[in-house]
């Protein structure tokens, strides 16, 4: 079995628009998601998620006109995220060319989806994503794209997501998101080290050190990543970008 | 021309996509006539194994293909539930394949291994027949995208192209002939599928 670590680029969409947030909120619109993906693939990227940021908040299913678009272009697996709420928007994810469905507001809203999804289409197909918040009380969930509190603990929900069959777990911080300082790597480890299945760090690297130390530090099964792929520079001018194999290798990531 | 032939299981505008990009001229179609015309074919196709033989027979395309092997020696590259389509059934479903390579899909038996089924994620593979021309000159380094529950047991090892580890040894890809299949996805591949789809379309 292949065992090198993902680095996993997060384009996250708009419906038909690529953009980037700051801390869930501030947004800069970046072009065009398909000229993303044809770009990735150019550089050979071995994964790619893709989460509608806007679905779920504006009550809107999948574009799958828009996802068909970008599923036909991608050379590499994909994963799709944003506005799932049934088994047959799920089965229509997959079969537009996605490997995996992930989900997040569901974990909390309608954990029965999440179970039936994982028990369905299998564990390997479906993901969670928890978005995490610093509080003065600990870490705290939340869902809607970080709009609504829901006064869980993301230990807590990884614990629920593993158990109700989600293959792997996505892991964002809210509070780091888009601010290319480094991963919030106490979240990472503390839930990375709770649960069995992969978890996926996400929210706050800046270069490919960051990666280095969420899977070394934070003990992450792999580093996904936003900012560090799509923007060059002091000035964050957008490039779509991703280290040559050659640097993760120096880096000992590889 | 290269005909993607269209059985209504899943999305074909990557494969269609990879082909264009190394500059092939690529059909996507279910009509017997373009088949026939088309140099090469690609079986493509992803879920069950009844649910692929189905929907090949009800729309003809079985004995179309099969012919298009049988008289015509037309390559043929099967992909995932295509290639698994190629043998003559599988332990998944109780329809026949196509029986142009002789070997049976089975469920991976892994035991204990702590392995889970479906395999899937990326993987090495060996080359079997280094000389064959869907394989010849592909890095050594090459690995695919795999996502799969059932694999490929030939009856003979001259069918077995390529081997790939997962609790124990198995078929990766198949071949008879001009007819190949991979279990693999070469379209999810970047540039190692691509260099695969290259060889198929200029030297099978």
């Amino acid at each position: 079995m292949y065992n090198r670590p993902r680095i996993i680029p997060v384009l996250l969409i708009d419906d038909r628009d690529l953009v980037k947030t700051v801390r869930f909120g501030e947004r800069t619109y970046l072009g065009d998601p398909v000229n993303a993906v044809k770009i990735f693939n150019r550089k050979y990227v071995d994964e790619l998620a893709v989460l509608d940021i806007a679905a779920t908040k504006e009550r809107r299913e999948p574009d799958c006109e828009i996802l068909r678009d970008i599923a036909s272009e991608a050379f590499m697996p994909l994963s799709y995220g944003g506005g799932l709420s049934s088994i047959g928007q799920i089965r229509d994810i997959l079969a537009t060319g996605y490997e995996k469905a992930v989900l997040n507001s569901a974990l909390v809203e309608d954990p029965d989806l999440v179970r039936e999804a994982a028990e369905t289409f299998g564990s390997q197909s479906i993901v969670a994503s928890i978005d995490a918040k610093k509080g003065v009380d600990g870490y705290e969930c939340f869902i809607h794209d970080g709009a609504a509190s829901t006064g869980v603990d993301p230990l807590e929900l990884a614990v629920k997501a593993e158990s109700l069959g989600v293959g792997e777990i996505i892991l964002n911080s809210i509070d780091n998101d888009g601010m290319m300082e480094g991963y919030d790597l106490e979240l990472v480890r503390m839930v990375s080290d709770a649960v069995s299945i992969p978890v996926v760090a996400l929210g706050g690297a800046g270069g490919v050190g960051d990666l280095k130390k969420a899977l070394r530090d934070g003990h992450a099964h792999a580093a996904a990543a936003g900012s560090m792929f799509v923007y060059y520079g002091r000035l964050k001018a957008v490039l779509i970008q991703f280290p040559a194999e050659a640097e993760l290798l120096a880096e000992g990531i590889y | 021309m290269i005909a993607i032939v269209d059985y209504g299981l899943g999305n074909l505008g990557s494969i269609q996509n990879m082909l264009r990009v190394i500059g092939a001229k690529v059909i996507v179609t279910s009509d017997a006539d373009d088949i026939c015309r088309a140099e090469k074919l690609i079986l493509p196709g992803v879920g069950a194994f009844d649910a692929g033989a189905e929907r090949l027979g009800a729309a003809g395309l079985a004995d179309v293909v099969r012919r298009q092997a049988l008289d015509c020696r037309k390559p043929i590259l099967g992909i995932c539930l295509g290639m698994q389509l190629l043998g003559r059934g599988s332990e998944e479903g109780g329809l026949p394949g196509l029986g142009l390579i002789p070997f049976e899909c089975r469920r991976f038996r892994l035991g204990d291994a702590g392995l889970k089924v479906p395999h899937m994620g990326w993987d090495v593979v060996t080359c079997e027949r280094p000389d064959d021309p869907l394989v010849k000159g592909l890095s050594a380094d090459q690995r695919y995208y795999f996502v799969h529950s059932y694999h490929a047991v030939c009856d003979s090892e001259e069918n077995v192209l390529m081997t790939c580890d997962y609790g124990y040894g198995f078929a990766a890809a198949v071949v008879s002939g001009s007819v190949y299949g991979v279990q693999f996805h070469p379209e999810k591949s970047h540039n190692f599928g691509m260099a695969l789809l290259k060889n198929f379309v200029e030297r099978c």
